[in-house]
């Protein structure tokens, strides 16, 4: 067997970047789409319509019981078919945002309802309206109980970029299969983006558990 | 003319009726104390009052003006109504400080600026005011209460309702929200409390209700109340209540 040799490697360092460049970027565009979607329909969840209802937790469902290549798939090579035509990243970034969505909407109405219905009435009893009981009274309490699953499921998301591959996006793991193809150096190639998704994985990490502690610094009783 | 006038209230919870058509009358300055069985309706009548509940029958006015849980305005006149609860309910997320001053500041009563000064005299008349920059959890069920009643002073209320503020209270710490509340209503705050604590209602009450199976059963001073009970249901509660 010939030795592990990460040299050859070195001349696509180009396009590794661009490759970690491009999953960053369908990560933090997919992720703040996604917490925007999930917010939204958590909230109008709440809000108990029930054809909307019906519409979100079918959504939701959809999205949680099919593996998430067929989603991109889907959004890709059938959405052209009704006229919905994307390039490669866009299609990507909206089948990301559609499922990292679905998971911020249940770890959101998670969050809403750890809020004990005091804490509200208290708000409203001040005279402050609506809008303000939830900026001021329920949204920082609530996004502190849901941190830990939201900043998890963000690590999820940006592991599960590495789908877009499929339709050809050209992030961390198109590029980790064109260089092999190239360079015959799987097991170097393989072990260069592990090492490089987890060193992104654990910048995040600390990034999110500094933020955390700088955010949420009232004591608590439980 | 009277600052509440409640007439023939009626509310049900589904098939449940809790007020059973009560009446009453609150004037200017009154101490109304609310005494009565768990579960006769004491907290509800106060909830329907701050406009907490829908009512099914009567009315309730306040100042003149007709309440319901869906009058437009209710966000107004509850900023004239302060009500604190058995279990604090202060924002845990916010010091004590900004607890105090996050009604007036949104409500546009008091600048960012005068906030500080608004909390300190808040404060100050609760005797809370070393503690303004701790967080809720650092402080005592007493002190937290105490700071409860701050929060609502600081919106200058006309109607304070008190509902059982000092049951969470571990017994050694009852007796400085019940000063707090006294200092209020020597200083000629209008009060409408439910309370257990008799000797309170009997020495600060201006007028005893005492509610049963969701109908006032009896009112009159505290005199009148504690002393020459009318009905075997009071006179079986007072007697309950003696240790
Ligand atoms: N939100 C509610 N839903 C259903 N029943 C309720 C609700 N709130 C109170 N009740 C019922 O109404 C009755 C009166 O309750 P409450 O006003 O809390 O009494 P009190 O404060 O005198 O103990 C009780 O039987 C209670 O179980
Ligand atoms: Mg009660």
């Amino acid at each position: 067997m010939n030795q592990f040799n990460f040299r050859p490697l070195f001349r696509y360092e180009d396009a590794f970047i661009e490759g970690i460049l491009t999953t960053l970027k369908l990560a933090f565009q997919a992720g703040a789409a996604g917490l925007i979607l999930g917010l939204v329909c958590a909230l109008l969840l709440g809000r108990g319509n029930r054809a909307i209802n019906l519409i979100i937790r079918s959504y939701i469902e959809l999205i949680r019981n099919t593996p998430p290549v067929i989603q991109i798939f889907i959004i890709f090579f059938v959405f052209p078919t009704i006229g919905v035509r994307l390039p490669p990243f866009e299609a990507s970034v909206v089948a990301l945002t559609l499922y990292f969505g679905a998971f911020v909407t249940e770890i959101v109405r998670s969050g809403l309802a750890s809020i004990p219905r005091s804490q509200l009435e208290a708000g409203h009893c001040l005279g402050i309206t609506n809008l303000q009981v939830f900026l001021h009274v329920v949204m920082l309490p609530a996004l502190r109980n849901i941190y830990p699953s939201l900043t998890s499921q963000f690590i999820l998301l940006l592991l599960g970029t590495s789908v877009a591959s499929f339709i050809s996006t050209e992030e961390l793991f198109h590029t980790a299969a064109f260089v092999d193809s190239r360079t015959f150096r799987s097991f170097e190639v393989y072990a260069l983006i592990s090492a490089i998704y987890v060193s992104l994985v654990i910048a995040f990490r600390l990034f999110f558990f500094a933020f955390g502690k700088l955010a949420f610094r009232w004591p608590t009783a439980r | 003319m009277a600052l509440v006038e409640i007439k023939g209230l009626r509310k049900s919870f589904k098939d449940l009726e809790v007020l059973k058509g009560v009446s009453l009358t609150v004037e200017k300055g009154d101490i109304v104390a609310l005494i009565g069985r768990s579960g006769s309706g004491k907290s509800t009548l106060l909830r329907c009052i701050n406009g907490l509940e829908e009512t099914q029958g009567g009315t309730i006015e306040v100042g003149e003006r007709q309440i319901s849980a869906k009058m437009a305005g209710l966000r107004e006149y509850r900023q004239r109504v302060g009500i604190v609860f058995q279990q604090f309910n202060l924002f845990p997320h916010m010091n004590v400080e900004k607890n105090v001053t996050l009604a007036p500041v949104l409500t546009g009563k008091v600048s960012k600026a005068e906030a500080r000064k608004l909390a300190e005299e808040c404060l100050a008349k609760v005797g809370m005011l070393e503690k303004i920059n701790a967080w809720p959890e650092q402080l005592s069920g007493g002190q937290q209460q105490r700071v409860a009643i701050a929060r609502c002073l600081a919106m200058a209320p006309e109607l304070m309702l008190f509902d059982e503020v000092t049951s969470a209270l571990d017994p050694e710490l009852v007796g400085e929200v019940l000063k707090v509340m006294e200092d209020m209503a020597r200083q000629g705050m209008t009060m409408v409390l439910v309370t257990h604590e008799m000797s309170f209602a009997r020495n600060v009450a201006s007028k005893v209700v005492f509610m049963h199976q969701g109908k006032i059963w009896e009112e009159g001073t505290p005199e009148a109340v504690f002393g020459d009970p009318q009905t075997p249901e009071l006179r079986a509660f007072i007697s309950s209540t003696h240790h």
